[in-house]
């Protein structure tokens, strides 16, 4: 076994790629948490995503089109569970999970032709001076122009739900829906919007590793890239700063174990891969251990239907 | 006096029953006046319409002289009418400021709104802090909240629905002398409840609503309670009454009783301790979310407390859990009908099996004898007249009343040594009311040691011997209910909660 073969710098530079899916994704599902709905389905958004953005950059030769595709996706497949949810009031949890499995049927089905193609590249954003600084220009200054979008989506997430208007009323609907209602805010739409939005932004996560991080179209290729986004929400207790900080972590190990393999470690390849999963499991259970503190952040009405009864 | 807002045959039918039915009154600016009438009698409807939440089936309403006709709540708050629920319309998790911009049309900026907070809350004699979070406030400071929310947008008619139902007679008195304050300062104020000396000390005329109907209008404080209680009900009303015998021995000790909440927001119990004698009632009050919830829980074995905690005829039985209590006979009520005493989907015969299934041998083995549970269900039906077509009916089919006399009931009749009741009567009309405290005090007289919970005092004067409040998770020390004034229960409910009673300017 050989660790002087990971360079740290390359190590941190490539978890802040191998993170940004998930960080998207999740983003996404941390405003629809929010504003009280469980969409279980971003796996199948994700991967919906991932093939609408991949054929239509494939097509159109434009990476950004490719994006914009899968947003459009995303946001289309979620668009169904808002309906079955909000409209004919189904239950958000079998809704979620049929819409993961519908997902990576469509998905399966859209990319037949796509198996084993290129996609258009993607080159890293030219940040002059600042790319060529040493060790920090490695790691923070050379990347795609998505891994700045992820985190300036954070930031604006982030003062969203802090700062404006919109975003209390959001919180608002989220924490219990019969207020809001008794004090006039449209629920329903509110919580459409949200869904659409974190459809679009599962789509945009699962675009990026068919465009960027991998680059190829393989059925079933976010392998529950969306399950671990769901689970960082919980993580990160509605937080998106903390959202952040999962995300990366979870990237870390990821990176860090595909390294470990690479240099022989005397450990299972098994194991090595099953860790980021292991993590998150440790660290869900470390921060549910607290009920009443987790709960304080947790949007009061998760996941209850809503019914306009008055 | 010139009308203010005038409402002329409103009229609203849901499937099935005409909620209101050519309503029409008219309030002048600075008046208060009272809706009253049983649950069910269309009050909420009503406000409901002129808040703008539900629309009228037909009928019209004017404001200032101008029509009116809100389609939804915001035009409503435009036009001056603002409204303080029953149910506070509040969200826990946010602070006191962001509460109330939610509730504002064009919120001032965050640092200027909580000033503004401040002012008003000053001027009101309502203290209150805007940076606190709401589900740590009291449930009067909540109201506060409320309240504020709607003075901050100058308010020409003010709606309060039921609004005393969850405050000390302290936090009473605070209220009266805001209103009062409102009042000369010339908003009209739309008074809804069914505490009839309230509405006595407070309202200027009364408005009667029976049945979605208005039946009498009046001038409250020219009657007595009994006379405006007859015109809601329509009919006289029978006091319960009790023979009255020696209590005997203890029955159920429950001694330095600790219990965290579950819940983030819940209230931790603290150090409870009190004895129930066989054939006696005590009475606890106390405000909503001072520890109710969790001390029927303690008793009923929901929760399970250390052994030695709550003892039945001396023996330890704090660590055992529901079933097995209701083996030696220690039964409960709690407060939530629907979800928590009885299973909202499932037929009578099943919510009868679900609690009564050990007492009275309606399973052998693990299998069921339906006919049996049935027979048992009928027999509560037949004994506390609950209306109903028949046991096969589901639980969420029966109105509030009927299936509190039905799960009220069920316990009963299980010939329990120990029952707790929550709430016994919480939203259950007056007649039915009188059916369950007369079926409490009928338990007692045969032996029964009862704890009754309860934010009613009136009722818990009624019918307990021994009176003991909760306040903030810790019980008062149990005194006999005979011959205590409403100031000195105040004061074991907590007062007005650490805040200074209001000198409001005038």
């Amino acid at each position: 076994m050989d660790l002087s073969a990971i360079d740290p710098v390359i190590l941190i530079a490539s978890l802040m790629v191998a993170s940004t899916p998930i960080l998207l994704a999740a983003t996404g599902e941390l405003i629809v948490e929010k504003s009280g709905v469980l969409n279980l389905g971003v796996e199948g958004m994700m991967i919906t995503g991932a093939i609408c953005g991949f054929a239509a950059s494939v097509q159109t030769g434009s990476p950004a089109l490719g994006f914009l595709a899968a947003m459009v996706g995303g946001a289309a497949l979620s668009m169904i569970f808002g309906l079955l949810t909000q409209v004919l009031m189904s239950n958000q949890v079998a809704t979620g999970l049929a819409l993961t499995l519908f997902g990576l049927g469509l998905s399966a089905l859209i990319g037949q032709g796509y198996a084993g193609m290129k996609p258009p590249p993607t080159r890293p954003l030219d940040l002059g001076v600042l790319s060529d600084l040493p060790v920090i220009g490695k790691i923070v200054f050379s990347h795609d122009a998505m891994v700045y979008v992820s985190l300036a989506l954070v930031a604006l997430v982030w003062a969203f739900l802090r700062y404006t208007r919109a975003g209390l009323i959001l919180r608002a609907v989220g924490e219990s829906h019969e207020a809001a209602h008794a004090l006039g805010y449209k629920v329903v739409r509110i919580r459409l919007m949200a869904i659409g939005f974190g459809g679009a932004m599962a789509g945009l996560g699962g675009a990026y590793l068919s465009l960027i991080r991998v680059p190829q179209w393989t059925e079933g290729m976010t392998a529950g890239a969306g399950w671990i986004a769901l689970a960082l929400v919980v993580f990160a207790s509605w937080r998106p700063w903390r959202l952040l900080l999962g995300a990366y972590l979870f990237g870390g190990i990821t990176v860090l174990q595909l390294n470990l393999q690479a240099a022989g470690v005397a450990v299972p390849a098994e194991f090595l891969s099953a860790t980021p999963y292991l993590v998150t499991i440790l660290v869900l259970v470390l921060m549910s251990a607290d009920r009443s503190r987790a709960a304080l952040h947790a949007p009061a009405d998760l996941g209850k239907t809503f019914h306009a009864s008055s | 006096m010139t009308a203010l807002l005038k409402v002329e045959g409103l009229t609203k039918a849901y499937p099935g029953v005409v909620a209101n039915d050519h309503v029409s009154f008219e309030i002048a600016e600075g008046e208060v006046h009272a809706l009253l009438g049983e649950n069910g009698a269309g009050k909420s409807t009503l406000v409901k319409m002129i808040y703008g939440l539900v629309q009228p089936d037909s009928g019209r309403m004017t404001l200032r002289g101008a029509p009116y006709a809100p389609p939804e709540p915001s035009a409503a708050r435009r036009a001056g009418v603002a409204m303080v629920f029953q149910h506070f319309s509040l969200f826990d998790a946010l602070s006191v400021a962001e509460n109330i911009a939610l509730g504002m049309e064009t919120p001032p900026p965050m640092r200027r709104l909580a000033g503004q907070i401040r002012e008003v809350s000053e001027t009101y004699g309502l203290p209150l802090n805007p940076d606190r979070l709401v589900g740590d406030l009291s449930a009067g400071e909540r109201q506060r909240v409320e309240i504020i929310r709607c003075l901050l947008q100058d308010p020409r008619v003010l709606i309060m629905d039921e609004p005393t139902s969850v405050l000390t007679p302290q936090e009473v008195d605070i209220l009266f002398a805001t209103l009062r304050k409102l009042a000369a300062e010339g908003t009209a104020i739309l008074y809804i409840s069914h505490k009839l000396e309230e509405i006595r000390a407070l309202c200027d005329r009364a408005t009667i609503l029976r049945l979605g109907r208005v039946v009498e209008s009046c001038t409250p404080h020219e009657k007595t309670a009994a006379e405006l209680a007859e015109m809601m009900v329509g009919a006289k009303l029978a006091t319960p009454s009790r023979a009255g015998s020696a209590p005997g021995a203890p029955v159920l000790e429950v001694s330095g009783l600790s219990l965290p909440s579950a819940n983030p927001f819940g209230t931790s119990l603290r150090d409870i301790t009190f004895t129930v004698r066989a054939g006696e009632i005590l009475g606890i009050g106390g405000v909503a979310g001072n520890g109710q919830d969790e001390l029927l829980d303690a008793i009923s074995g929901e929760a399970p407390v250390a052994p030695d905690t709550v003892r039945l005829h001396g023996q330890a039985i704090g660590a055992l859990g529901p079933s097995l209590r209701r083996r030696i006979a220690v039964l409960a009520a709690p407060e939530e009908r629907l979800g928590h005493a009885a299973a909202p989907d499932m037929s009578l015969t099943e919510n009868a099996m679900l609690t009564a299934a050990i007492r009275q041998g309606l399973a052998t083995r693990g299998f069921l004898k339906w006919p049996a549970a049935r027979a048992f269900a009928e027999k509560v039906i037949d004994a506390f007249d609950v209306r109903t077509p028949g046991p096969g009916n589901a639980a969420r089919s029966l109105s509030g009343g009927n299936l509190q006399k039905f799960v009220i009931g069920r316990e009963v009749l299980q010939r329990p040594e120990v029952l707790v009741v929550n709430q016994p009567t919480w939203g259950v009309d007056a007649s039915a009311a009188a059916s369950i405290r007369q079926s409490l005090l009928d338990l007692a007289e045969a032996g029964t040691a009862v704890v009754v919970i309860s934010q009613d005092l009136d009722e818990l004067m009624e019918i307990s011997d021994r009176f003991a409040a909760l306040n903030e998770g810790r019980l008062s020390a149990p005194r006999p209910a005979k011959g205590l004034s409403l100031e000195e229960i105040g004061l074991m409910m907590g007062g007005a909660h650490g805040m200074e009673v209001a000198h409001v300017a005038e």
